[in-house]
């Protein structure tokens, strides 16, 4: 028997390849679908048409569009300013049981799933929630803030969902910083918040962009918490995209959403590491 | 040494902001642990009377059960899939070129960036073009390229911090290729497999939104049943569960902080 030059080359290639391409075999279908027309009342789809496209710019869902790009960035943002603090300590602290504490709390919602997660929120801000029954005894306010169905509520909920993977992604950036070079802005007689500023922001700004990134990206994928929380008030494209297929049965329609949501996630991804190549660039 | 006034300053208010990001996070888990025991159907702060009763409840009522089984029945279906296909291929790209390598590796990693109802729709939409029935098929099929980058990553990472000399050791010693992956790559790999079938499991566990558009009645997995049940009843049973799922979670996290080290999910994290 002659030797194998690359033993089980074949073999452990093929499942991999198979995956692969039934997943480009699905995102296919729904480039083809995206420029079909609807047959009503059908699930066949009929001729070729970019009015699927043409429609979308339809006041009704630019708005969506608007929204769900707007909640991205916002949820993308505060969940950085929220967790730098949370990652800073988590890879600072000089005591375990602070850091098993923060590890523990951090992690855990990532693995809850968006429903569990959602509910518990609208168990919170409800109108006969945690937040108003407790301001209401305090005689605080009188009639119950309504902030279920607000974009504010949504925001909030859309923050928790994020905030450990960022938190995380941000914790490895910070860890991976060499503790010499802010040794050697302290002895050179910088005061803490300079070595910060100057030293340690700037090293992790490779974690920033990617936590900014993948903050964005989880958020526009995000469909629970805008359905149960939003209320149908507040609509980001995933729901639209599920109203539209399993409401109207209009399966073109939701594919040409869902094509037009995926390029603009790739290029705000873009644009946003475009504007923060400085960032990402700094550092050893 | 002294800290001057302002070091202190910062130091107490940076540790006042950690506490309040902390209970930011902790704050939906309580109040959903308060609101389970509430014996009234409607939400009330503070509980009147305690009760057990929506933990019944949970047990007890049949979408829950049907939605447990099949959930199980996906996620142990998905994750083994993902964990054999992964880890092979994880092992290709580390020690093979070949051509397409990149293009099929990102293909693999997309599901990261792609929204999840995208994947779902589209492998809704491909199912229902090649007549296949909407069984677990497919719903297995979309969890396995939803997990799959976990696997890939975890493996990925294994395979390059392992010692390629015990191979070599092995084989130099008149070891055939079938012999060395058992007995030396496979036992060495274990940890990055076991992190990687872990995470995927749970992953797959509580996928939702895929699971959304290509579950049926019949296949519905737990986190849809959940949904389901939220957007008909206001009652607490769903409090309940979830405190359930919080305890499972926590339990779960402590034992592999205990065997692995919760450095290897961060690590996971890390990669993606």
């Amino acid at each position: 028997m002659q030797p194998q030059r690359r033993p089980f080359f074949g073999l452990f290639l093929t499942p991999g390849v198979t995956v692969a391409f039934l997943f480009a075999a699905a995102m296919a279908m729904i480039l083809q679908f995206s420029v079909r027309m609807q047959i009503p009342g059908s699930l066949d789809v009929g001729g070729l048409t970019l009015r699927n496209f043409t429609g979308m710019l339809h006041p009704l869902y630019a708005r969506v569009f608007l929204d769900t790009l707007w909640l991205c960035v916002l949820t993308a943002v505060i969940s950085l300013i929220l967790g730098y603090p949370l990652a800073y300590a988590l890879v600072r602290s000089r005591r375990m049981a602070v850091k098993s504490i923060i590890l523990i709390v951090t992690v855990t919602p990532l693995f809850l799933g968006e429903v569990v997660r959602t509910y518990s929120w609208v168990v919170v801000l409800g109108n006969n929630g945690f937040i108003n029954s407790l301001l209401m005894k305090m005689h605080v306010i009188a009639q119950p803030l309504q902030i279920l169905f607000t974009m504010t509520g949504v925001t909030i909920v859309l923050v928790h969902v994020t905030l450990p993977v960022v938190t995380v992604m941000l914790a490895a950036a910070l860890a991976h910083i060499d503790p010499a070079y802010e040794k050697a802005a302290e002895s050179l007689g910088a005061g803490p918040v300079r070595v910060f500023l100057t030293v340690t922001l700037p090293l992790s700004g490779p974690g920033i962009v990617a936590g900014l990134a993948t903050a964005f990206a989880w958020t526009f994928s995000a469909f629970a918490t805008p359905q149960l929380i939003g209320g149908g008030k507040v609509n980001m494209i995933s729901n639209l995209v599920y109203q539209l297929g399993f409401g109207n049965f209009n399966f073109p329609f939701a594919a040409s959403l869902s094509v037009a949501g995926l390029a603009l996630t790739f290029a705000s991804i873009a644009l946003l590491r475009l504007l923060l190549r400085p960032l990402e660039k700094v550092g050893p | 040494m002294a800290q001057p006034r302002s070091a202190r300053l910062l130091s107490l208010l940076g540790r006042l902001v950690v506490l309040a990001v902390l209970g930011f996070i902790i704050l939906p888990a309580l109040v959903v642990g308060i609101a389970a025991f509430n014996e009234k159907a409607l939400l009330s702060f503070p509980p009147e009377h305690l009760s057990l009763r929506w933990f019944v409840n949970v047990f007890t009522y049949e979408d829950f059960q049907v939605g447990f089984r099949n959930g199980l029945i996906v996620t142990v279906a998905a994750s083994s899939i993902a964990l054999v296909a992964g880890a092979a291929f994880a092992f290709v790209l580390d020690r093979y070129s070949f051509n397409a390598k990149r293009f099929i590796e990102g293909l693999l990693l997309a599901p990261l960036v792609v929204p999840h109802f995208t994947i779902g729709l589209g492998f809704l939409i491909l199912a229902a073009q090649v007549n296949m029935s909407r069984g677990f098929g497919v719903v297995i099929l979309s969890h396995v390229a939803l997990v799959l980058p976990f696997v890939l990553r975890s493996v990925h990472i294994s395979l390059r911090n392992l010692d390629s000399k015990l191979e070599l050791a092995a084989a130099s010693l008149g070891a055939r290729p079938g012999r060395v992956l058992l007995t030396v790559t496979a036992p060495l790999l274990l940890p990055g497999l076991f992190s990687g079938w872990l995470f995927a499991a749970i992953l797959s566990f509580n996928e939702f939104t895929a699971s959304l558009f290509v579950t049926s009645q019949q296949t519905q997995t737990l986190p849809v049943a959940m949904y389901n049940y939220v957007r008909e009843y206001a009652d607490p049973t769903m409090a309940a569960l979830s405190v359930l799922y919080i305890v499972a979670t926590a339990t779960l996290l402590a034992i592999a902080n205990k065997s692995l080290g919760l450095g290897k999910v961060l690590n996971v994290e890390q990669a993606r």
